[in-house]
Formats: C-alpha cells, structure tokens, sequence
C-alpha cells in the first residue's frame, strides 16, 4: 500500500558531513485515548476515566512527563499508583540516548497494559513536527516539541465527549524555564515532586522519589568536604596527555577509606591504582568508570592490613577528619609501597539500586535517616523517609540520586521493601539481588516453547538418532537429585576390548535457537543451587522431568562412546545423538555398596565395576600428566523437613564412585572439545583455566616454608608431585590444609570462543583442550557444545550466530559473569545457613587450624564444619593489646604469643547478631591462652530437643 | 551450512556498517521506522520519462532520496567484437556507475571497480529476463544508469529506472520489471529500505519482479539469513514490487497522456 502521497516530506541536515535523511509526516499517528471519537484507533492504552487523584488537578487528567523527569523519577513511574500516562517519541527517543536501563524499565513500563501508558509518535505526526530553529539548541528543540504536542494534546481531548468535563493533560518538568515557557502558552504545567506531594492517598511515593538538585541544598551544610570533579572534557584532555588514568574504581570491602583503581593497559597490561582517604576517594562508588591522577612517588602508600568500617551514627558533615584516616597513615615499608592516587572525575557512574538497610536517625520525628547497604563495598546513602518506623528491621533497596560536593554521603531515596530482615525468604531474596541472579519465574512467553505432555518419541525425532534402549545404561548422582544430566554404560565387546558410553541429556533437542527459552536459559547462563532451593536455568518441566536421565524411561540422549582397552587407551570414538532407557538411577553411596559387595553379580554393577576400574587407571594416567588434586571443603546441611532450617552440618564425604563419575566426564568434555575445535576452529566454546602468575603462589611458598616444606611451582605437575609429598609429622591435616591454600592461589577458569584467543591450556585438569559437554541442564555452555558437535556430526542445522565468534565471545563474557556470581551467591547462602545453625546450636567450642595471618586478626579453619572465621585482637571497646606483624613469616605476635599458619588453635563460635545486616560468626581464642585476649572456655549449652527457630 | 542462505564476498564490509550503525531503533514499538514509515511502505515516487531527446529512450526517477537517470540506446548493430553477436536475440549491455556527489562523503569512483561491474552484470541479467530480445535477433541494446543520489536501495532504483527508459525506447518487454529492496528486523520485513536501514545491521535482499506472471528476475542477498525467515521476506518483497509496479504504471500512462496531447494538436 503505498501512502507516500498524503505524506509532507521533510529533509533534515547536520553534521560536518552532509547527511540528509527523510522524515515523513503522517496524519494516522492517533491519541490513544478511550475517549476520543475523532481517532481512527483500534485499540487504546489510555482511560476514559484516568484514575489519578491529585490536590493540585481535582480534573480527570493524563500526564506527560519530559525526559528529564523519567530519567530521574522512574522508580515513581514504575508505581502502580501511576497509570495513564503518554510518553512522547521524544522523551523516548532522549532517554534512550541517555540511559539503556532506564530506557529498557520505561519499554517495560510501557509494555504493561495496567499501566495504561500510551507512546505518542510526536516527531511523524503533521501537527506536532516542529523543525529546529535557527540559534536553538537541540535541547532547547526538544523542550519545545514536547509544549507543542502537549499543547496539541490539550486541544485534541478538548473536542472529546466526557461525563466530567473534557479531560485535561498536565505537563511534569523540573526546568524551570521550560515550565515558565509552558505556563505562557497556556499548559497546565507543575514540577514532579509538587505533583507527586499533590497525589492523594499515597504518603509512600513521595518517598521513591528522587532528590533534585534544588532540594539538596538545604539537607547539608554548605562547608565542601570534597575536590570539585574535573568535566568531561578536561578529563579527556588529561587522559590523552598521560596525566590521567581511567579506570573502574574498586573499593575495598574490609576498609571503607581504602581502593583500587583497576587500569586496563593495552593488550593483557593492567595496573591497580591505590587510593586512600575520603577526599582521595572523592564521592567515587564502587564499579563507577573514574579518572585517577597518580599522586608524586613520595606520597605513595601501602595497603593496610586494617579492617574499617564505617559505623555508628551519621557523621556531621562538617566534623573534621576521622582518627580512623589518621590509623591508615603508618609508615610502611619502601618495597610494599603501591602506586597511589587520587580521583579526579567520573567518567561514568554504574549505580543500581542497593539492598541494605536503614539505621533509623536517633533523633526523633526526622526524616532523613542513614542507609546501610549490605553490599560493604557500597557506601552509607542518605535517604529521606516518613515511614522508618515501619522500615526499621526489614531488608529495603535504595537507589542513589546524586553526591554533592558538601555531603558525607550520596543522596538516594527508597525503592521498595523486601521484607523483614533474617526472615530465609527475605534474605535469599536480598542474596540474589546483590548478586545479580535472574530469579523470577518463567514468563509465560518462555513456557510456551515447552512441549506439550504427554510427551513421546515419535519417528521424526528418531531421524538421526540411533536407538541405544537396550544398553544397561544407570546413572550415579548425588542423593536427592532430580536434575540427572548424565548417564553410563560399560560393556565387553567380541574383541575383548571395552565400550563405555556416557550419555549427556539432550537439552538442545528441547531448546531451539533463538526462541524465548533460548535467549532465557543464554541470560541466566547457570543453575544456581542455593541451601534448600535451585534457581533453574530452564523450565522444571525440562530440567527434572523430560530432559532427566532418570531410570526406567525412555530419554533423548547425547552419546559419546569409546572402544577402550583393559589398559584404559581409547581406541575410537564416535558421537550420535540416541534414545536410551536407563535401569538404575542411583546415589554415589548406593553404587559404591553396589561394587563392594561382590554378591551382587547383576548387570549394573558389572557395568559399576568394569567402568570403576577404568577410571583408577584414567585417574592415575590423568595424575602422572599433572593434573591438580585441589581441596576445598564443601558442606552439606541436613535441612528438617519441616521448618526448613538447618539441623545438622556436614562436610561432603568424597567416595570412589564421586570419582569415578568425574573421570568419564573429563574424558568426555575433552574428547568434545577436541572434535569441535577440529571441526569449527573458529567458533568452538571452550574452558581454559589459565596458569597463575608466580607471584600468587607467595602465600603458600611462605606457609609451607614456615614449615620446612619444600613447594615447586614452576608447572602444574611440579606442584602437583611436591604437594603430594609434603607431610608433617604428628600434624595430618597439613596436607590438606596445604591443598586449601594452593586453591587459593588458582586463577578462574573461563568459557572462550576458540576464534579469539590462541591459549587453550586447561592448568588444572593439565589438558590442553577441554569444554563443558556435560550439564547441558544446568549450565548453558554445554547447550552450545552440543548445538555445534550436532552440526559437526550432521545431526542437527546450524544457524548464524552459533558461527559468529563475537557473538560467542559476548556470550563467554556472560557465562563467565553469571557462573562468578552464582558461586558468590551459593558462598552467601552457605553462609547465611551457617549463622542459622549456629543460632540454634549456641555456643561451640572447637578446634581450627590458622589459614591467613592479618595485620589485625588471624582467620582460623574449622575443619569440622569447613568454616572460616575471624578472630581480631583489636576489638573497639576492649584494651588494645600488643600486636606484632612481621609480613615475611608471615606472623603475628599478640602479648608474649606469636601466631603463624597452621598453628593449631581452640575457638569458642557464637553468632554474633549485634548487627540484624550483617550478623557474623564470631570466634574467639581459647587456646593458646594469652593473657588479655584469650576467654575461657563458655560451657556449651545443652542442645534443645526439638531446635525450632523463630521465623 | 546448508540452511543458512549467505554469501560470504560482502560479509566484512556489512559487519564493520553494523558495528557503526548500531544503536539505531529501525522499528518502533509502535510499528514506525526510522523516517516514520510504517514496515511496508514504499518512499515517495517522482518519476519523468523522456528527459534526453538524444538518447532513444530515458528516465529519471527519485524513489526517496535516492535519485537515479536511465538512458537507453538501440537496437542497434553490435559495435565491437563481433563474437558477441547472437543470432537469436539481442545482446543487452548495462553499465551502472555512481556520481561522485552521490554520496555523503565525497570521492572519486573510478570506471570498472568491483561494486560496479558487479551492479552491471545484475542490471544485465535482469533485462535480459524481462526485453523481449528475441525480436532484434544480431543487434544490440545499451542501457546506462546512473545515480545521482544515493540513499539506499540502489539497484532497485536503477532497475526501475531503468524500466521506465526501456519503455520510452520503444521496446517490448514481457512485463514491467519492477525491483524492491527489503529487509528484515525483529521478524518483521522492512519495504523499500534506506540507507540508514541497510547499514543499520538488517539482513537485506533485493528482489527483481515480473508482477504479472509473479516471475522473479533476480534475487541478491548478501547477509546472512535464517532459512525459515527466506519466504516470508521474499513474500513481502514480491508485495513491495507489486506496489511499485502500479507506481511505474501511473507514470507510464501519466507520461503518455501528456505526449499524446502536443501530437493531437
Ligand atoms: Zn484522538
């Protein structure tokens, strides 16, 4: 249908380079208004009876806020109080320019049909197209076209038929300027806060609204605590000329005076900026993009040792200097001296909205109250609330507006309530947020491309597919899990060698590129399993039930079988994707009894057997490569049923069978990643874990010196042989100790796209390939793999982006950040059971090893519980005592004692609930006895019989 | 590979516009591209035929800002070397070229490059699908277009200048050819796409249509592209040249009528 005609065609031109473009003016652009009768519209978005009830307007009135007011003001939009409210193509257009968050929550906002808001094309409609006047600003442009079509607004709905008098629309803008230009031309014009204060009924908006610049004068004192940031332009100056450096600010967590500046060199160089001190750190936030000037070499500094934190009640903005800037200034050594510096611009701030909670001011009737993120990294925002009372003791999230020269403090304003603080729900909630987990249920969008039960194999999906039903096939899993991604089978052949399969849920049947389950499962990139509760990555349909190797039903599968020999060597391998029925699914416990108890003669455990005496061999192979056997302790809880808190506490058992699971799925990953890179060079997704720099290895060198043992370091299986060695006498626990330390010093491994990087090397596993193939359920870089061994073994099409390595990498980037973060997240939560355990088991006293010495403190290990802890020897209300650190030892000597590592030490664990935000385990010394600072041991309280917690 | 439509020659040039031109929002929530048309909307047509009265047959035509001329030449005797005489039908030469102001940045374009004579052998094989060269059998038809302005789109334009000249010329062809250029954003196939459009990261094609019999003359892509999206993009492209047929038509009779007036007198 061609319209051209009906169109006025306007050209427009800017640039140094000429560049003209068409613009066409169209007069089928309509109000969206119920009301209207004029408009030729098929559906409306906004009311005939719009529901706002203000003091200011007692008319029915829409609203039209300008782009000033929805970049600042969202979390007010997003209301549910505010509906029917038209956002023009301008606003849209400049808030997209802006801000992609704000501009993807306003398309949100806009999306949600209660919302009633309605997205006016302004800039294409004939009447409201206004060309950019001679000596105008583009600014300037924009205000006026967003008067002439609220202008056009107020003249259109006039004509409209309505019980209550024709319906009016009210223009919201902070400029004022703009207002007073507004009001000339005869708008109903007012600023968002007198709108929003005007608003009957809804006293707790008023609080989500963001503090303008106007209204942050009176809330401090005009005394300017900090260095004017330097603008843009001279920043970019600088950064060109070499003064500057720019990078992304890292405060510290233990010490809130104190951060890095991590400055991305060119190629793999990089460098961290030390800065120290409020004024240096200059109202930057953690994560913002600054600019750092190094201050001259003789005023570098070393980082302390010292554990800060900002507490107590607000401090006076004009209150000098804190003694605790003076604690930092001590005299250190020429040789532990950083590069220091200080800020001098933000090039971008990167604020979200933070939970934490409020510390109520102590004076009575106010308003403005302190906020505590429980993100340590995030400094203390000040708010201003009238519902603190209410507030106190729940979990809120609170976004920063701005930080002014002459406050302590940014400014922000609350958002929402999670709940109550310590209550489970409320703190996984918190705990997820912090760590950025999508966490939300499935939309309906995404279920829809599940499918539809009852499911069944049909002949087309047997196309390609080889049918492997009869195969003993079991699978061996931890207890209780309902997500079996993997399944085995071990058979003799006529030639007497040995085939082995390992058969991968076929997820990627399910999940087809590109749809909303895809891009879904893409962006959470992992399962996250938290203490009693799993964040899925795919719908549960899939993940426990239809993509589930469970026994006795008949699954899709990804097979990879070898022919190997008695001695372990594969002979062949080969990929297909298959069908297969699994006969046992059982636990790493039941399997073991199952290959011990040489009664049991039945298929499964023949398999059981053939296949564990294969893995010993793999095992031994893969350990004389050089392959690294790390410990780290994991624990379990036992979880009542009932209450679901935490009853008992365990450190996860490792058994044969755990082991001999992990063999086959090495084996696998690696036979995989070798068959897509030979396939697809460019584009194969694959893990590298990247050997660590000397330098981290000087903790353990240190501490296993201390010790008269000897560690190698120079490749992995030096380190490998020399830490299989290292014993000490009477002292068995060393050796794993040991291990815990030099996981410590390991670098990540990372997803990467093979096109992009030249370094495959597997430090770890000492492979010099390796991929995940595996986990396709719970991890999404295994659905990839399988997309690409499919094409490569013609099983399945291919499409664009899984050949285009940028995309890959991009997507490497996420994975990599989402699988950093779920594991966060699961330490969180591990941590958070822990408290509640200790909460109901009261006091203990039990025996640790020193794992880290501090300037301050040692951090014990609680080989019963895998727990860590510290204990500081500064406490703020008691006596300092004596406190030697010698940084070679490393060691601390506190009085007459000098502690080192793996000093063997008694400690008393209490929960320390003093602070409801961050309640800690506390431990205190008991033995070795030092006089001042050691307690005796408190008598352990009888355990209550039925331990119940208040919820 | 075998079910994603590609060709790799272009495959660099397209990726280095993408990464320049991303960030634009080529379709709206509310269903408006970047210069305020809806998905299938053509652009404004200006056409006149018969502007040189040397030439045997011309045209110019703006579709947008894009502004091409067509001059026709023939039939006449083959010039050159005689081993391009056919016997059965005519021989059709094309030669595309670009002005130097043709586009934002100004630069020299040199005769023969690449892109021209690629653009050359598509204008070539498209009219011959369309003249009916059978009737001039040892003979010679020339067509050469040039374009004036560019923004977007370019060989279409040309082919339906192209067609507009043909016809001033006198010379039979089986049907209007009538080309298009579209693409493809978030499922939704764009008609007639800008320059902003086709640098904007959309996987576009360039279709050329005999309406009536619903043959195609030629199909170009150069991007990448799911095969299950190919029908449905071709299926709007069919509909866009459909839509440019009846402009052509209008012209062609508009411009007959005025001829026909002077004649009458
Ligand atoms: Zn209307």
């Amino acid at each position: 249908m061609l319209k051209s005609k009906t169109f006025v065609k306007k050209t427009r031109s800017g640039g140094v380079m000429k560049i003209v473009r068409e613009h066409y003016l169209r007069d089928d652009i309509w109000c969206g208004s119920e009301v209207c009768t004029e408009c030729k519209q098929e559906s409306t978005a906004l009311q005939r009876d719009p529901c706002l009830e203000s003091n200011l307007c007692s008319y029915p009135h829409y609203v039209i806020p300008d782009t000033n007011v929805v970049l600042h003001q969202i979390d007010v939009l997003e209301d549910q109080v505010i509906r029917n409210v038209i956002i023009l193509q301008t606003v849209l257009a400049e808030v997209r320019h802006r801000s992609a968050p704000i501009y993807k929550r306003l398309k949100d906002i806009v999306h949600e049909k209660e919302k009633n808001f309605y997205t006016f094309t302004n800039e294409h409609h004939r009447e409201t197209f206004i060309e950019r006047e001679p000596g105008e600003s583009a600014n300037d442009r924009n205000d006026r076209a967003i008067r002439v079509a609220a202008k056009w607004y107020s003249e259109h709905l006039k004509k409209s038929e309505s019980d209550t008098g024709p319906l009016k629309v009210v223009l919201l803008t902070n400029d004022q300027g703009n207002k007073q230009k507004a009001e000339e031309s005869g708008l109903l014009v007012y600023k968002c806060e007198e709108y929003i204060k005007s608003l009957i009924g809804n006293p707790e908006l008023v609080d989500r609204l963001a503090l303008s610049n106007d209204d942050k004068n009176d809330i401090t004192s005009s005394k300017v605590l900090f260095p004017e940031h330097l603008p843009l332009s001279r920043i970019q100056a600088g950064l060109k000329n070499g003064t500057f450096l720019q990078g992304t600010f890292r405060a510290s967590r233990d010490n809130y005076l104190e951060a890095t500046v991590f400055v991305q060199g060119e190629g793999e160089e990089s460098t961290e900026v030390l800065i120290q001190g409020l004024q240096n750190l200059n109202r930057s936030v953690y994560q913002d993009v600054v600019a750092v000037q190094l201050l001259p070499r003789d005023q570098w500094v070393a980082p302390s040792s010292v554990v800060l934190q900002d507490e107590g009640a607000a401090k006076d903005d004009n209150e000098e200097e804190g003694e605790e800037e003076k604690e930092l200034r001590v005299s250190a050594a020429e040789a532990a001296r950083k590069p220091t510096g200080r800020v001098v611009g933000i090039i971008k701030r990167n604020w979200r909205p933070f939970c934490g909670m409020l510390n109520a001011s102590i004076i009575k009737g106010s308003t403005r109250h302190l906020f505590t993120p429980a993100d340590r990294r995030i400094p203390r925002i000040r708010i201003e609330t009238r519902q603190a009372d209410a507030l106190a003791g729940q979990r809120i999230m609170v976004a920063i507006d701005g930080w002014p020269k002459h406050s302590r403090y940014p400014n922000g304003h609350f958002v929402r309530s999670l709940g109550s603080a310590g209550d489970k729900e409320t703190e996984q909630q918190v705990l997820l947020l912090e760590h950025d987990v999508p966490h939300q249920a499935f939309s309906q969008a995404v279920l829809s491309f599940l499918p539809t039960m009852p499911w069944e194999i049909t002949p087309e999906v047997m196309v390609n597919r080889e049918d492997l039903r009869s195969l003993t096939v079991c699978s061996v899993d931890p207890p209780g899990c309902t997500d079996i991604d993997d399944a085995l089978h071990c058979r003799e052949l006529d030639n007497g060698n040995l085939e082995v399969g390992v058969h991968i849920a076929d997820v990627s049947h399910f999940i087809r590129p590109g749809n909303a389950m895809d891009k879904e499962a893409a962006n959470r990139g992992t399962t996250v399993y938290l203490c009693g509760k799993r964040i899925d990555m795919v719908p549960e349909l899939l993940s426990s039930n239809l993509c589930s190797l469970r026994s006795n039903v008949e699954r899709l599968a990804f097979s990879c079988i070898w022919e190997i020999n008695h001695e372990a060597e594969i002979l062949k391998t080969r990929f297909t994707k298959s069908v297969i029925k699994s006969k046992a699914s059982l636990t790493y416990a039941e399997a073991q009894m199952r290959i011990d108890d040489t009664t049991q003669t039945d298929d499964v455990t023949k398999n059981l057997r053939g296949l564990n005496k294969l893995a010993k061999i793999l095992k031994k192979h893969r350990i004389l490569k050089g392959a690294l056997t790390l410990s780290s302790i994991e624990v379990r809880f036992h979880i009542d049923s009932e209450t679901h808190d935490p009853i008992d506490l365990q450190t996860k058992e490792l058994m044969e069978t755990n082991s001999m699971v992990e063999e086959f799925m090495l084996l696998a990953n690696i036979s995989v990643a070798q068959k897509i890179f030979d396939e697809f060079p460019d584009c194969a997704l694959l893990r590298k874990h990247p050997a660590p720099p000397p330098s981290n290895y000087d903790i353990l060198l240190k501490a296993a010196k201390s010790k008269a043992v000897e560690i190698h370091t120079d490749s992995a299986k030096a380190l490998a042989d020399s830490l299989d060695v290292a014993r000490v006498d009477g002292f068995p626990y060393f050796n794993t100790l040991l291990r815990i330390l030099a996981t410590r010093c390991m670098m990540q491994a990372v997803y990467f796209c093979s096109g992009m990087d030249s370094d495959f090397h597997h430090y770890g596993l000492a492979s010099p390939i390796y991929t995940h193939f595996t986990s396709p359920i719970r991890r999404y870089a295994d659905i990839i793999v399988h997309r690409l061994l499919a094409v490569a073994i013609a099983a399945d099409k291919t499409y664009p982006d899984l050949m285009d390595k940028q995309k890959q990498s991009a997507l490497s980037n996420n994975l990599n950040y989402r699988h950093k973060m779920s594991q966060y997240a699961q330490r969180a939560s591990v941590a958070f059971h822990t408290q509640l355990f200790f909460k109901s088991r009261g006091i203990l006293n039990e025996e640790g090893f020193v794992l880290f010495v501090r300037k301050n403190a040692i951090i014990v290990l609680i080989p019963k519980f895998g727990l860590e802890g510290t204990v500081f020897f500064d406490s703020k209300n008691k006596v300092v005592p004596k406190v030697v650190f010698d940084e070679e030892g490393p060691s601390l000597t506190v009085e007459q004692h000098t502690f080192h590592i793996f000093d063997r030490v008694m400690v008393t664990i209490s929960l320390d609930a003093s602070n409801i935000q961050h309640q800690k385990i506390r431990m205190s010394l008991i033995e070795p006895v030092v006089p001042g600072v050691s307690v005796s041991a408190p008598e352990i309280e009888p355990l209550a019989k039925k331990p119940r917690l208040d919820r | 590979m075998g079910n994603v439509v590609q060709r790799q020659t272009r495959g660099a040039l397209r990726f280095q516009l993408f990464r320049k031109m991303a960030g634009l929002e080529l379709l709206s929530d509310q269903g408006y591209r970047l210069d305020g048309r809806k998905a299938t909307e053509l652009r404004k047509f200006q056409a006149r035929m018969g502007v040189f009265a040397q030439a045997d047959g011309s045209a110019y035509l703006e579709q947008g800002n894009t502004k091409a001329l067509a001059v026709v030449y023939g039939p006449h005797e083959v010039r050159g070397a005689r081993s391009r005489i056919r016997h059965d039908r005519a021989v059709i030469n094309c030669q595309y070229s670009m002005a130097t102001f043709s586009t934002a940045e100004r630069k020299r374009r040199p005769h023969g490059d690449r892109k021209s004579t690629e653009m050359s052998l598509h204008l070539k094989q498209t009219f011959e699908a369309a003249v009916m060269t059978q009737l001039y059998p040892r003979s010679q038809i020339d067509i050469y277009v040039k374009i004036l302005q560019s923004d977007g789109g370019n060989y279409s334009v040309c082919v339906n200048a192209a067609t507009l000249a043909v016809i001033d010329a006198g010379i039979p062809m089986r049907d209007y050819v009538c080309a298009c250029t579209v693409g493809f954003v978030d499922e939704t196939p764009l008609a007639d796409l800008c320059y902003a459009e086709e640098g904007g990261g959309v996987s576009s094609l360039a279709l050329a249509l005999l309406p009536r019999g619903g043959q195609i003359a030629l199909l170009q892509m150069d991007a990448r592209l799911h095969q299950d999206h190919l029908e449905a993009l071709i299926e709007a492209a069919m509909t866009a040249c459909k839509g440019v047929s009846k402009v052509l038509d209008q012209v062609v009779r508009q411009h007959l009528q005025e001829a026909s007036v002077p004649s009458a007198e």
